[in-house]
């Protein structure tokens, strides 16, 4: 079951496209890295694009527990938010660089993670998404309350980073192009960071503890360090999705803490595949480029986004890109 | 007397209103500890259905000016809405994955919440208290608001009939039964199916009873339910899932804890209750009454 996720073709078959599929797994950071590179030139504009990388980030973070360790959190806001106020806080209150402030901010949402993760992880199954709900709400009174910090209500305001000093050159943010790649520095690590995350014993044991918990631990994996392992871990990438956000709308709305938001990310998840690498990437372009165009045409765009979402539960589960995967599979076999 | 700064009769009143409070959160509690206790569902909807029955309940009284019409016709009507959402959606999803019922309601709270800003408006709806449950009593501890001291008694009346049912019919034998296990039930020639349709229409008709009954105290909103569903959430991780007197137990706690905080520490008020979810989860994971005797 594991070479399925690992590496979504390494059984695809001896056919022509279950090759293309291996060779296409093989490569997939330098793939997904390519085709984000490309993608501010196909998106409708610059904005959006930015708006779909630093989400297609926190889709991706969030997977690492829904799709790869079969734990469904409805509490990764708190991290997105924890990651976005400690960048914005930062460099705000705090007057920091950009660089160490969104070390800040991954280094709060960690810190956060690893709370809540020693909470929920005593809880299994079904518990796991109420608990997770409920810490995360917490987390967002929490933030709410400390007025003279965060904002409160009203959001952190004024986080100005019109340029990213290097010393020697200095990009200039305010190019919407050049924050796109410039953000797609610091996604393409994680990425890459990501993909050998999922490729070492670490994450092949994540993949155990998803197919059958009982037998992971009867083979000696301790499974509640490690879900806590990858519970953190997850916090972290969606903490630095948070804090690449907060640069990026120079705001951090206290929204972004809501479980609302969390829910986007289970949602990104499965539209684009929660069981495949470049799903979740795939899933925060589908919503958020559904999202932009619906709001244009009525403010109850919700409505369809729900349906969409019900009508992507009962039919077809496996995601947008999930489903690509298996009929090239098929195809290929 | 005094207890620290407060008199002990502000403490006793304050106690009530917790208690009064705790009353909404009981029938939340109760609702979605139902559900899943017999079908594993985590009806992420709940907090939608609570906020469609304040609606329907507030939209009858405009119409008929008659509160106790609203009280009956508000679970119904939701009840009902339960029975079609378990129809078409839900049972599609019976055999696969836990998670699939979870995230399928948790889009349907999108459609439902936007259909009623499309119905009644983006914005709230005033609602005070009908005129016969207006005014406040003697307690013997000081004066407090009738409404609420009606909610309690209410409540009461409605968990100790949904006892009787679970506890008293063949009905809820059979719920018993199907909560402990589903598969000797179904064995036995009971058609589970029909069972499960009334259960989710029962949780769905008590948050949308919860609904009616927190209108007068908040008026009502299409976001109303949304802060809900994280409640009762804790409501049912304190009390322990599944089981109906943990729901009760860990409801009147905290609608306690809520009301004794907004007392004392204001600003800590929406903390309180997910303070003690973290304290319960650290000493005693599965709740307060675990989940061993199921409904019992």
């Amino acid at each position: 079951m594991s070479g399925a996720l690992t590496a979504p073709a390494a059984r695809g078959g001896t056919g022509r496209g279950g090759r293309l599929l291996r060779q296409a797994a093989r490569h997939r950071v330098g793939l997904t890295l390519a085709v984000l590179a490309l993608f501010p030139f196909v998106a409708p504009y610059e904005a959006l694009a930015v708006n779909i990388l630093v989400l297609g980030l926190y889709a991706l973070g969030f997977n690492l527990l829904f799709g790869y360790t079969g734990l469904l959190s409805f509490g990764h806001a708190a991290f997105l938010g924890a990651g976005a106020y400690g960048t914005g806080i930062a460099i705000v209150h705090g007057g920091l660089h950009p660089l160490p402030a969104i070390a800040a901010g991954v280094v709060l949402a960690t810190v956060i993670a690893a709370v809540m993760g020693f909470l929920a992880i005593r809880t299994r199954g079904i518990y796991f998404a109420m608990t997770t709900l409920a810490l995360s709400m917490c987390v967002y009174y929490a933030f709410y309350q400390m007025e003279p910090l965060t904002g409160g209500e009203n959001g952190l305001r004024g986080i100005n980073v019109p340029a990213l000093n290097l010393g020697l050159v200095s990009l200039p943010l305010i190019d919407p192009l050049v924050k796109y790649y410039v953000i797609l520095v610091f996604v393409g690590t994680a990425v890459w960071l990501f993909s050998r995350l999922l490729a070492s014993p670490f994450g092949a044991v994540l993949e155990a503890i998803r197919e059958n918990e009982n037998r992971a631990r009867a083979c000696g994996y301790d499974v509640a360090r490690t879900k806590l392992v990858a519970f953190v871990i997850s916090g972290a990438v969606c903490g630095l999705a948070g804090a690449l956000n907060a640069i990026h709308l120079s705001i951090v709305p206290i929204e972004t803490m809501h479980y609302a938001m969390s829910g986007e990310a289970v949602m990104m998840a499965l539209l684009g595949g929660m069981r495949t690498f470049f799903g979740p990437f795939v899933g925060a372009a589908t919503f958020l480029v559904l999202q932009d165009g619906l709001a244009t045409l009525t403010s109850h765009w919700q409505l369809f986004t729900g349906a969409i979402f019900i009508a992507f539960v009962l039919f077809l589960p496996s995601g947008i890109w999930g489903e690509v995967v298996a009929r090239l599979k098929r195809a290929g076999s | 007397m005094m207890i620290g700064p407060y008199p002990l009769d502000l403490l006793a009143l304050q106690l009530v209103t917790g208690v009064a409070l705790g009353a909404i959160y009981v029938l939340v509690g109760i609702g979605l500890s139902l559900i899943f206790g017999l079908m594993t569902i985590v009806n992420f909807a709940h907090g939608a259905f609570f906020m469609a029955g304040a609606y329907v309940g507030v939209f009858l009284y405009g119409y008929t000016g008659n509160f106790w019409v609203s009280l009956v016709a508000a679970p119904l009507a939701v009840g009902a809405l339960g029975l079609l959402v378990e129809r078409l959606l839900v049972r599609r999803l019976y055999g696969r994955g836990i998670d699939d019922p979870l995230l399928l309601t948790f889009g349907l709270s999108y459609v439902i919440v936007e259909s009623v800003r499309i119905l009644f408006g983006l914005t709230g709806i005033p609602f005070g208290a009908p005129p016969a449950l207006r005014g406040a009593v003697d307690i013997g501890i000081g004066y407090f608001p009738l409404y609420r001291l009606f909610l309690i008694v209410f409540t009461a009346l409605v968990v100790a009939a949904l006892w009787l049912f679970v506890e008293r019919t063949s009905f809820g034998l059979i719920i018993r039964a199907g909560a402990r296990d589903r598969q000797i039930v179904q064995v036995l020639g009971i058609d589970v199916s029909k069972v499960w349709l009334v259960v989710f229409a029962l949780g769905c008709g008590l948050a949308g009873l919860a609904g009616i009954l927190a209108a007068p105290l908040q008026g009502v909103t299409p976001e109303m339910g949304i802060p809900v569903l994280a409640e009762a959430f804790v409501v049912t991780v304190v009390g322990g899932m599944g089981s109906l007197a943990g729901a009760v137990l860990a409801g009147l706690l905290v609608g306690i804890v809520v009301a004794m905080t907004s007392l004392i520490a204001p600003d800590m008020t929406k903390m309180a209750i997910f303070a003690l979810m973290a304290l319960v989860l650290l000493v005693r994971p599965r709740g307060l009454l675990g989940r061993a005797g199921a409904l019992g």
